[in-house]
């Protein structure tokens, strides 16, 4: 294999995809999808059940090859030679794959380890997600949570550069969630970049330096979390149900809001200042001799960031 | 032993790649009673079951009914009852009809009525010609009857009773068990796991891992080998201390014959479990391999009974060979390279499978 040798003018990407497309039959499930992740990010892609989330990722983590586009990963491509030597560099935690029932927590961390020529500590690993009281029992016997640190743990285990978890709290009771975001946090704290898929937007408030909202297979925003909540031109979220017909503009002209739309038979406001536009959205009922069903104020979230782009709730899919 | 606490020293052992993923191919299969139970139990008590189905008995007895309706039976059961091998037992016309339907005896005796005027009995032989022990119950009886009224031998022949051990039917069934265990172990074990693993997605999250794709395969392929010593030894075993089955040729090439066979069969479980997607799907295909040569391959009854002009094809399969060669060196004591046609049939099951399960492998 010949190396063609790269222009150094671009600053280091971890991950970098160009008008990437993957089409199944009947669905286009990436359509022309750009994205880069920098070197010690942790990146999110945030979206909706079949938005192209998994596909994506398995297209950069080599699995999948991509109809149409460019994929670089860590400065190489796949296919090009020295496949094995790249995939020694990445740790992969697939959504859906179970471990060996049979084997051990020790056992089956020790045989990914058997793959990596850089493969660590077993026992450090397992110490590191916390498992190390279950060392010696049986991957069947695990809970939900042990069994998704176990897998973050097979994917440690050969020191990798970039990270790979896709939906990796999916299904997880609050608590194993959060114990789980600590050990992600850790592995940021230690210079790893991460690449992960969620559709719970907490969590990519949460751990990620950067998000990539997806619907549809492409990115419909792009940003750090804060950065896109503040887009959104709404600190607070006014959500509302009156039993009187009301038209958008007349709410969305009202003092404060910035937005207005109706979803389910509620109404949704994006507020900029909460103290005028309280008192002026009560006063418009009044005036109209609407009675207050429902009333509800929450600070602006990615949640809401997908709402207002895409008219739909995230968990809808 | 001396030093009780050099723990971490194993901790950071590390092993070839092949080693790991072959150990937790064995411990996966040890851990499992079932799997277990159908490659080491389930042989050898389909072993013992057949054997005593069809055990030698020490000389055959076929069992004979008079009719005793008609005149004349009781003379009939007189001449009869000094008869060596036969077990006589008198029943009336119905009876007699439903014995013999239901095989419960082998031939009836339906005594004709009065003697002939110079004082002989008459009677007629009734059975199906087309069972073996039927004819060979007329023959004893008729023999019996006319010994008894007086016949004489023209010529005398002397008799000389030879019992071989190598050719009863235990000693065809062990190496058709061995061929048939080799065959669905290796079939079983191998495709059902790689589905299983299919279907659970870690056949998708190795193939995201630097694991090199031959160290898998070759995995199942060694774990096999290793487990193959257990499967052979306990049919082989079992045989000699119940049935005193000998292996006459050499164990060297018993050993090598096994391995290749052991082979062949698991490039073709391979090669089945290359595509499918779920166990139903690859449980079909399975079945499809392996229920021609359930019949068709010797295993249980000689394929000499099936036409000539398919024997030939039938031996290209591939447990035909292995039942051939087994058979060859077990009961025949041959040496291994006798069977020359047998392993090189073998032998290209194992290398075209292989070739074709590599490169049709679905990682996901």
């Amino acid at each position: 294999m010949t190396e063609v040798a790269q222009p150094p003018a671009e600053p280091p990407a971890a991950l970098r995809c160009r008008r990437l497309v993957k089409r199944y039959p009947g669905v286009l499930a990436v359509d022309r999808l750009d994205l880069e992740v920098r070197a010690g990010e942790s990146f999110g892609l945030l979206g909706p059940n079949g938005a192209g989330k998994t596909t994506t990722m398995e297209i950069l983590e080599g699995l999948t090859p991509a109809d149409a586009g460019e994929v670089e990963v860590l400065g190489r491509h796949w296919g090009r030679g020295g496949d094995p030597a790249l995939r020694a560099r990445l740790g992969v935690q697939l959504q859906t794959a179970q471990l060996p029932e049979k084997l051990t927590v020790f056992e089956a961390v020790r045989l990914f380890a058997s793959f990596y020529p850089a493969g660590g500590d077993v026992e450090a690993v397992i110490r590191t997600v916390e498992l190390a009281e279950k060392r010696a029992a049986r991957v069947g016997k695990l809970s939900g949570g042990q069994r998704q640190r176990l897998a973050l743990a097979c994917a440690l285990v050969g020191d990798p550069e970039l990270l790979f978890l896709d939906e990796p709290t999916t299904g997880l009771d609050p608590q194993a969630r959060l114990k789980f975001w600590e050990l992600i946090e850790a592995c940021h704290v230690r210079g790893k970049t991460i690449l992960l898929t969620t559709h719970y937007m907490e969590e990519a408030a949460r751990l990620c330096d950067r998000v990539a909202i997806m619907d549809h297979g492409h990115v419909i925003a792009l940003g750090s979390p804060a950065e896109l909540v503040a887009a959104l031109d709404a600190e607070q979220i006014v959500e509302f149900a009156a039993d009187a017909e009301l038209e958008a503009p007349a709410l969305a002209a009202l003092p404060g809001v910035s937005a207005a739309a109706r979803r389910n038979g509620a109404w949704r406001l994006s507020v900029r200042d909460m103290g005028a536009a309280l008192p002026a959205l009560l006063a418009e009922l009044e005036r109209r001799g609407a009675a207050l069903n429902r009333l509800a104020t929450h600070q602006a979230t990615l949640e809401d960031v997908f709402v207002h782009l895409t008219g739909r709730e995230l968990r809808d899919g | 032993m001396a030093e009780p606490s050099l723990a971490p020293a194993g901790a950071r052992r590390r092993f070839h790649p092949l080693v790991e993923l072959t150990r937790a191919r064995i411990l996966e299969f040890v851990r499992e009673p079932e799997s277990m139970f159908w490659v080491f139990v389930f042989p050898v008590l389909l072993a013992l079951a057949l054997g005593i189905a069809f055990r030698t008995q020490p000389a055959e007895t076929f069992r004979v009914a008079v009719e005793t309706d008609p005149a004349g039976a009781a003379r009939l059961l007189e001449l009869l009852r000094e008869a060596p091998g036969l077990a006589v037992t008198p029943l009336d016309a119905a009876e007699a009809g439903r014995a013999l339907r239901t095989g419960r005896v082998d031939l009836v005796i339906v005594p004709a009525g009065a003697a002939t005027p110079d004082g002989a009995p008459q009677w007629t032989f009734r059975y199906d010609p087309t069972r073996s022990e039927s004819r060979n119950a007329r023959l004893a009886a008729d023999d019996a009857l006319q010994r008894a009224l007086g016949r004489r031998d023209i010529a005398a022949a002397g008799e000389e009773r030879v019992v071989q051990p190598g050719a009863r039917y235990i000693d065809f069934l062990i190496p058709g068990l061995v061929g048939l265990n080799l065959m669905g172990s290796g079939l079983w074990g191998i495709g059902f796991t790689v589905v299983q693993l299919r279907t659970q997605k870690l056949l998708k999250l190795f193939a995201a891992t630097p694991m090199r794709r031959p160290h898998f395969l070759l995995s199942f392929i060694l774990s096999r080998l290793l487990m193959l010593v257990g499967e052979v030894g306990a049919l082989i075993g079992f045989g000699w201390l119940l049935f005193d089955v000998r292996v006459h040729g050499s164990w060297l090439d018993l050993a090598a014959l096994s391995l290749l066979g052991s082979l062949a069969f698991a490039g073709i479980g391979l090669l089945v479990a290359a595509r499918p997607r779920t166990i139903e799907g690859v449980s079909g295909w399975m079945n499809l391999v392996m229920l021609p040569m359930w019949i068709f391959s010797g295993a249980l009854f000689s394929y000499a009974r099936f036409p000539e002009a398919v024997q030939p094809y039938l031996r290209l399969l591939p447990l035909t060979a292995l039942n051939d060669a087994l058979r060859l060196v077990i009961n025949e004591g041959r040496p291994l390279y006798a069977g020359w046609f047998e392993l090189a049939v073998l032998a290209a099951y194992t290398v075209i499978s292989f070739v074709l399960a590599l490169r049709f492998f679905r990682w996901q």
